[in-house]
């Protein structure tokens, strides 16, 4: 057998499609994809700010946008992504101690974590459309 | 089992072959907590500033203890998303090259929103607007 057989005949360990999806894989890619998300979020921060230092016109402009329907729709991902990346924060923090690490806690904690986001980003909505 | 090529000073300090022990993971917790904590109080902050006109929101804005937490939150959030996206692209970037080129732009990128922020609120504070 040459080196090039062995290679393809190599046993391969099992990929991602081999597993049984579980809560807990799903918090956590997601914790990273919100995370990016909130990467390249934080560019509508600073441009916030800048229109904010740069003068009524340009906050006007910025507020327009952010109070349009797509600005809107942004803000309200955005606003899930940042709900959902916190609660992760903090099951990280409670998984840090030890705790909550068993079979039926970690999934418990991770379903709590994808409901508490979408609670919370809703009553934060709700509240802002209410005072807006 | 301490190989003898370790000293006892450097098993001590734990810190590694990166001379960083548990820094990364460290910082990563540190400015989590803090940007928790910083976060919620601008989630506050833009709720109470919904609505109002611009000179209000200036001024809110350009309040000392308002200006001084939304510079702790800004840097917070940039060194932690600094190390966080490093972390994301040390696992999904094998290529020597392109993996410094992305974790180059990953630092310029967040000391580029941290500085853009930090000038803003300044020029606020100042009353510079």
């Amino acid at each position: 057998m040459s080196s090039a057989d062995l290679k393809a005949n190599r046993p391969l360990s099992p990929h991602l499609q081999i597993y049984h999806w579980a809560p807990t894989m799903f918090v956590s890619i997601a914790h990273r994809a919100t995370g990016i998300a909130l990467y390249v979020g934080t560019i509508l921060l600073a441009w916030w700010l800048l229109a904010a230092a740069t003068g009524p016109a340009h906050f006007r402009l910025v507020s327009g946008l952010a109070g349009s329907w797509i600005g809107l729709v942004v803000l309200f991902g955005y606003t899930w992504a940042l709900m959902f990346h916190a609660l992760g924060g903090i099951r990280y923090f409670i998984w840090d101690t030890g705790r909550g690490m068993g079979k039926p806690a970690r999934d418990q904690i991770a379903i709590a974590s994808i409901v508490g986001s979408v609670v919370l980003t809703v009553l934060l909505w709700v509240i802002g459309l209410l005072v807006w | 089992m301490a190989s003898p090529m370790v000293t006892p000073l450097r098993r001590v300090l734990g810190l590694g072959s990166a001379h960083e022990g548990t820094m990364h993971f460290w910082r990563q917790r540190l400015t989590g907590l803090s940007n928790l904590i910083l976060i919620t109080g601008f989630i506050i902050l833009i709720v109470a500033l919904l609505g109002r006109p611009y000179r209000d929101v200036v001024e809110i804005l350009g309040h000392p203890f308002v200006a001084v937490w939304l510079l702790l939150m800004v840097v917070s959030i940039a060194v932690h998303m600094r190390i966080g996206v490093q972390v994301v692209i040390e696992d999904y970037v094998h290529d020597h090259g392109l993996k410094h080129l992305c974790l180059i732009l990953n630092t310029f990128f967040a000391i580029a929103v941290g500085a853009v922020s930090v000038f803003a609120i300044l020029k606020i504070a100042f009353g510079a607007v």
